[in-house]
């Protein structure tokens, strides 16, 4: 009995050891991510060299393939591989470019992270917000952390008051395709426009 | 006039019954008008290009006391819809504590300048209007629409808008319907007047916001409307601390192949 009772409480407190080493690294991960951009972006380098920082930032801290694939939505089974890769590369591109785009403007973003939530041990949700300003009121933004690797941690959503940026990509997208009768090609075409301008 | 409000009120309501039961699938985005609203979303960008965008950016440059002080007057106005709409979806709670809000702020909050219902421990609550108490009772939200000026919309949100226009908003029947019983000093200007300064100052607190999407969008009127959509659901689910977008299951589809 005291043998079980042992048995029992090491695979307790190991549970507790392996949640709070998971959690613990949710929580740094965004941490350390969100004072490394509020640093670039209150720092006095000029917007292009921010926007270097910035995209090396969200190719090092996003799962960009694996959003790139989601925001396709139903579209996503239809795409031959060739087509798949072509999209994979154009997608990186447009969300480089977009990600970076979105932030640069902000130069006094300061973000506390306030807690955490493990879905499953695939997701830790981290939950934050920006602080806010005489000009801009507090915003709530929680991060979808996909934890499958805990060696590497990648985000796959933003959710900013409750509006989650990858369904509402996703929503773009889909539209664009929609209204072109299923075309993918149509989606590639307007992502080649937006990176050329 | 009425007779045009009424017929217009029954269209949709039968219009709200019928995308119910045609459209089967929850997820998919009912933009049935599709063409004309991006032809009136694409007159409400020029207008907001040349009118609202610039006075936004005006109204920046007042003093921060200023802005807080006229964010927290219309904030304190919109007890006056919000209060019913609580006590319609059975939320007792935030009721009482909007109409205690509602009572200190504009007495003591000089006409809800100042928030001192606050340091009272009356703290401030979501808004509630007719269209997220229709959706609370179980209406679905039809086909999105983008009104002139007004910008976007559902077709239960404008049945909810008529509803508050008809009777169910305080602050217009004092103002535009001259329901003078109870009080006297307002005008139909005064309506007006905080409808506007209400969209200049949440147009003025999103300005890099919007510039952001703007710049950096594909499709802009598609993400409007799904913002606006998500903003919908999530207020009518009052999920703010847990949104909807966290249980996704396309992500788990995404896992699997």
């Amino acid at each position: 009995m005291k043998v079980l009772k042992n048995i029992f409480g090491s695979i307790l407190i190991l549970f507790f050891l392996i949640n709070n080493s998971w959690s613990k690294s949710a929580t740094e991960f965004i941490s350390s991510l969100s004072s490394e951009a509020s640093n670039i972006l209150s720092s006095k380098l000029s917007e292009d060299e921010k926007i270097i920082r910035l995209k090396e930032i969200g190719e090092k801290s996003v799962d960009i393939d694996g959003v790139g694939l989601y925001t396709l939505g139903k579209y996503r089974k239809a795409l031959n591989d060739s087509q798949k890769e072509q999209y994979k590369e154009l997608f990186r591109n447009y969300f480089l470019k977009s990600f970076s785009g979105r932030l640069v403007g902000y130069t006094d973003a300061k973000i506390a992270v306030l807690s955490e939530e493990i879905k499953n041990e695939k997701y830790t949700i981290v939950y934050s917000k920006l602080i806010g300003t005489s000009d801009r009121p507090e915003v709530k933004i929680d991060w979808r952390v996909y934890t499958k690797d805990p060696e590497n941690l990648l985000i796959r959503d933003l959710v900013i008051e409750g509006l989650s940026l990858a369904r509402t990509q996703k929503e773009e997208f889909n539209s664009i395709i929609a209204n072109n009768d299923g075309n993918i090609e149509a989606l590639f075409e307007n992502l080649n426009k937006f990176l050329e301008n | 006039m009425n007779r045009i409000i009424v017929t217009l009120f029954t269209i949709f309501i039968i219009q709200l019954l019928v995308v119910k039961k045609t459209y089967g699938n929850e997820g998919e985005v009912r933009d049935c008008f599709e063409n004309l609203n991006r032809a009136t979303f694409a007159l409400n960008m020029s207008l907001d290009k040349v009118i609202f965008k610039p006075i936004s950016k005006g109204y920046r440059k007042l003093p921060s006391s200023i802005r807080t002080g006229t964010g927290n007057a219309l904030n304190n106005l919109s007890n006056l819809i919000t209060i019913p709409n609580n006590l319609l979806q059975g939320d007792f709670g935030s009721a009482a504590n909007n109409s205690a809000r509602l009572i200190i702020n504009t007495t003591l909050g000089i006409a809800g300048i100042f928030d001192p219902a606050n340091s009272f421990g009356f703290e401030k609550r979501d808004k509630e209007d007719f269209g997220q108490t229709l959706g609370v009772m179980g209406v679905g939200e039809g086909c999105y629409l983008v009104l002139p000026v007004l910008g976007p919309t559902t077709v239960r949100d404008t049945v909810g808008s008529f509803i508050a226009m008809n009777g169910g908003d305080v602050w217009h029947n004092i103002t535009v319907r001259d329901d003078e019983e109870y009080v006297k000093e307002f005008k139909e200007s005064d309506y007006w007047a905080s409808r506007v300064t209400s969209g200049v100052d949440f147009r003025a607190k999103n300005l890099e916001a919007f510039n952001a999407i703007e710049k950096n969008s594909v499709d802009l009127y598609a993400t409007v409307r799904s913002l606006y959509l998500q903003d919908r659901k999530k207020k009518i689910n009052n999920s703010s601390d847990k949104t909807e977008a966290m249980e996704d299951g396309d992500w788990d589809t995404l896992e699997n192949q």
